[in-house]
C-alpha cells in the first residue's frame, strides 16, 4: 500500500521525562519511525568531578526520582568497588529489600497508573476513579505498602537518605521489620494476587506483536538477580560487570539527547522482559504461577509483555521480601556503623538490574577520595536503540490502521518500555507526517 | 469553582512529582477540592489556561526558556516545586564547570548537537509566585501550600535553620559524631529528616536570608575537612546562591 503517514506526537505522556514519537512514510516507503529524545541533558558525569565519595550516591541519586534508590545502591557498590570498602551480610540483605521496596513500587505504578489506562481506552488513571474505584485504591496501598519499605528502611522512598558507602547511617527496628512482613502478608500478598485477576482481565488489550532481540540483564548463580551478579546475555551468554563497555557501546544518534546501546546485534533489550526471559527458572512457584495465569511464557518476543512481567517481578518481591525480613531477624539486627574507611583509590565499577533494566555506574577516585571520572550507562538509554527497531517493524505490520490506531499502538510501545527518560539523559512527542 | 491546577516538569528527576503520586492516602481527598488539568507524567489532558502552575526542574536549554515563558503567560499562579526550580540545585553545580568542558565530558565531539545554558531557577527567567524548597519537597510541605491557596490564604515561611528542628528533635549532633553538617546555615521546614536518620544535611533547602558563611566554614574546617571540600559541600545544592 503507497500510504504516506507523518506522525508526530510532542511530549508522549505518561512517561517519565520528555520524548517524541516521529513517523514518516513516503509512497508506502516507512523513512523514519524512532523515539525522540527532547529532555535537556543534565551532565551529570561532569557535575560529579571533584566531588567526595560521601556525595556521590546524594548526586546521583538526583539523576531520577523513580529510580533514585537503584542510582543511589548502584553508586554505593561503585564506591566501594573503588575504595575498597566490604559490608556485611547485614547491609546486602537490607539493600535487597530496599531494591524489592522500590521495584515493586515502580512496577506497580507503571502497570496500574502509566499503563493500564491503555488497556481500558482512557487518557490517566483519574477517570478510573469513578469507573473502578477499588482496583485504584488497591494500587495506592500496594505503592504505600512498596513506598512504606524505603520510607522506613531508607528514611524516605524518593531519595533515600540512610544508604550510604559502607552500609546504613540507621539500622531500622526489629519492630518496624515485623510491621513491614505483617503488611506484605495480610495485604501485600492478597493485593498483589489481585492484581493478577485484574491483569488477566486486561490482558486482550495487549497488541500481539513479535521481535526476537537480544535480551540482557544481570544473572546472579543464587537467585532472581536484582542486586549485583554478571551481565548475561541472550545471544552470548555472560561476562563480567567489568566488561560492561564490551556490552554497552554508547553512541550518539541526532534525534536523541540520551545516548544509544547495542551489543551483539542493532539494538538489545534490558527490563522486566528481559529478566524474565533470562532468570524465569529462579522466580518462586507463586510469580511463576502468576506468570502462566496472565499468559507470559518464558522466551517471550513481545515486548508489549514487559508490563506482565513487572506484575510477576511484584509478586516475586512481595514474597521475597518476607525471606529477607526473616533472615534479618534470624541473624539479629546489630547497630552497624558504616565502614566508611577507604583501603585503596581508583577505579570502581557497580551494576545493578532497576526497575527498568540494568545499570551501570564507573567511578575514577583519587588518592583524597574525590571522583577524577565518571560515567553512568542507564537502562532506557540502553533501550532506545530496540524501541527504534521495534517501531520499525511494527509500522508496517499495523499500517492499515487509522492513524489514530497507528499512534496509539506507537505510544503503548514506548510506555510499555516503562521508559525514564530523565535517567537517560541523564522522553514523548509522536509526530505523524503524512 | 474548583481552581484549575496543572504540573510541569523542566530540568529535573521528577521526583517531587512522583511524590504527588505518592500521595497515597491523600490523593482523592485532594482531587475533591482541585481540578488537575494536566500533569504529563500520569495523563494525556492539556488545558489552556492555570489557575495555579506548579513547576519543577530547572530552567537549561533555550526551548526550556520558551515553554516556562508560555506557561507563565497562561498561569495566574506560578510556583516553584524543589530545589531544581527554586534555586538551580544539584543541576546549578555543572555551572561551577567550564561549559565546554561540560558538554565534552558528556558528549565528546557531539559537544554542540544539543544546546544547553546554565542551570538556572525558575524565578531567573519569570516571576514566580510562590516556593516548595527540598530535595525532593516534602509532601507536608507541599500540602501546606496547597490548602493555603485553595483557601485564599498566606503559606508558611520557614526562617530558622534544621538546627532549631533538630533540637526539637532532641537528635545528638552530627559534629559531636564526627561529621559535616549544613545544618546551621540551612533553611528549616524539613523536620531535620535527614539528621534525624543519622545523615549530615546537604542544604537542599537553600540557605538562610542572613547565614553566617566564614563561621560556617570555620566550623566545618575545625572538623576534619578541607577549606576546599567545606566549599563544595556548601555549594552542593547551593552552586548559584553562595559564590565563594
Amino acid at each position: 500500500m503507497s500510504r504516506d503517514l507523518d506522525i508526530k506526537v510532542h511530549h508522549l505522556t505518561r512517561v517519565e521525562g520528555h520524548g517524541n514519537i516521529v513517523v514518516n512514510m513516503k509512497d508506502g516507503v516507512l523513512e523514519k519511525a524512532h523515539l525522540s529524545i527532547v529532555e535537556p541533558p543534565r551532565f551529570f558525569e561532569a557535575m560529579l568531578k571533584g566531588r567526595s565519595f560521601h556525595e556521590a550516591a546524594i548526586i546521583t541519586s538526583r539523576i531520577c526520582g523513580i529510580c533514585s534508590l537503584g542510582h543511589q545502591l548502584t553508586s554505593l557498590v561503585t564506591t566501594e568497588d573503588a575504595l575498597g570498602l566490604e559490608v556485611s551480610e547485614q547491609t546486602v540483605l537490607l539493600r535487597k529489600l530496599l531494591v524489592h521496596g522500590a521495584t515493586l513500587q515502580s512496577n506497580i505504578l507503571h502497570a496500574y497508573f502509566l499503563a493500564a489506562p491503555d488497556f481500558l481506552n482512557v487518557g490517566s488513571v483519574f477517570p478510573l476513579i469513578a469507573t473502578h474505584k477499588d482496583v485504584v485504591l488497591r494500587a495506592l496501598r500496594m505503592k504505600r505498602l512498596a513506598n512504606d519499605i524505603g520510607d522506613i528502611v531508607s528514611g524516605r522512598a524518593v531519595h533515600p537518605i540512610t544508604p550510604v558507602p559502607g552500609g546504613f547511617s540507621r539500622i531500622p527496628e526489629k519492630a518496624e521489620l515485623l510491621e513491614i512482613k505483617r503488611r506484605l502478608l495480610e495485604e501485600g500478598l492478597p493485593d498483589g494476587l489481585e492484581t493478577i485477576e485484574t491483569m488477566k482481565a486486561l490482558a486482550g488489550a495487549i497488541p500481539q506483536f513479535e521481535r526476537e532481540t537480544e535480551y540482557i540483564s544481570l544473572k546472579h548463580p543464587d537467585e532472581y538477580a536484582l542486586y549485583q551478579g554478571d551481565i548475561f546475555s541472550s545471544d552470548s551468554g555472560a561476562t563480567p560487570v567489568s566488561n560492561y563497555l564490551d556490552v554497552t557501546n554508547e553512541f550518539v544518534v541526532n534525534h536523541s539527547t540520551s545516548k544509544h546501546a547495542k551489543y551483539n546485534r542493532s539494538s538489545y533489550f534490558v527490563g522486566a522482559l528481559a529478566r524474565w526471559n533470562n532468570n524465569h527458572a529462579q522466580l518462586g512457584e507463586e510469580a511463576l504461577a502468576a506468570a502462566e495465569a496472565m499468559g507470559l511464557k518464558p522466551n517471550c518476543h513481545n515486548p508489549y509483555m514487559n508490563t506482565i512481567a513487572q506484575v510477576v517481578e511484584a509478586v516475586h518481591c512481595i514474597l521475597d521480601s518476607v525471606r529477607i525480613i526473616d533472615r534479618l531477624i534470624e541473624l539479629g539486627l546489630k547497630n552497624e556503623k558504616p565502614n566508611q574507611t577507604p583501603t585503596r583509590y581508583g577505579r570502581g565499577i557497580g551494576s545493578n538490574e532497576v526497575p527498568r533494566g540494568i545499570l551501570f555506574h564507573d567511578y575514577t577516585y583519587d588518592n583524597k577520595g574525590n571522583i577524577i571520572k565518571a560515567n553512568c550507562i542507564i537502562p532506557t538509554g540502553q533501550n532506545l536503540a530496540n524501541i527504534d527497531d521495534d517501531m520499525m517493524k511494527l509500522v508496517p505490520e499495523i499500517i492499515n490502521k487509522s492513524k489514530a490506531e497507528i499512534t496509539l499502538n506507537l505510544e503503548m510501545l514506548v510506555r510499555a518500555y516503562d521508559p525514564c527518560i530523565s535517567c537517560s539523559v541523564h522522553m514523548l512527542e509522536v509526530d505523524f507526517i503524512e | 469553582m474548583k481552581p484549575q491546577v496543572a504540573f510541569f516538569d523542566f530540568t529535573s528527576c521528577e521526583g517531587c512529582q512522583l511524590n504527588k503520586l505518592n500521595f497515597e492516602n491523600d490523593l482523592l481527598d485532594i482531587l475533591k477540592h482541585v481540578d488537575l488539568v494536566e500533569f504529563r507524567e500520569a495523563m494525556d489532558d492539556k488545558a489552556d489556561h492555570y489557575d495555579i502552575a506548579f513547576i519543577e526542574g530547572s530552567i537549561t536549554s533555550p526551548s526550556c526558556v520558551e515553554r516556562i515563558h508560555d506557561i507563565r503567560r497562561r498561569s495566574d499562579v506560578l510556583v516553584a516545586l524543589g530545589s531544581c526550580a527554586v534555586n538551580g540545585g544539584v543541576n546549578a553545580m555543572k555551572n561551577m564547570h567550564p561549559i565546554d568542558e561540560v558538554r565534552e565530558t558528556v558528549y565528546g565531539e557531539d559537544k554542540y548537537l544539543f544546546a544547553t545554558l546554565p542551570a538556572m531557577a525558575v524565578s531567573s527567567v519569570v516571576k514566580v509566585d510562590y516556593e516548595v524548597r527540598g530535595c525532593p519537597m516534602t509532601q507536608q510541605d507541599f500540602l501546606k501550600l496547597l490548602i493555603a491557596l485553595v483557601l485564599g490564604k498566606q503559606p508558611p515561611k520557614y526562617g530558622s535553620p534544621v538546627c532549631v528542628e533538630c533540637k526539637l528533635k532532641e537528635n545528638e549532633c552530627l559534629y559531636n559524631r564526627g561529621m559535616v553538617c549544613l545544618g546551621p546555615i540551612t533553611r528549616g521546614g524539613c523536620d531535620a529528616i535527614c539528621p534525624s536518620f543519622g545523615q549530615f544535611c546537604t542544604g537542599c533547602r537553600g540557605i538562610l536570608d542572613d547565614p553566617n558563611i566564614d563561621g560556617m566554614l570555620e566550623v566545618m574546617t575545625s572538623h576534619g575537612i578541607s577549606l576546599d571540600e567545606a566549599k563544595k559541600r556548601m555549594q552542593l545544592y547551593n552552586s548559584n546562591e553562595v559564590q565563594l
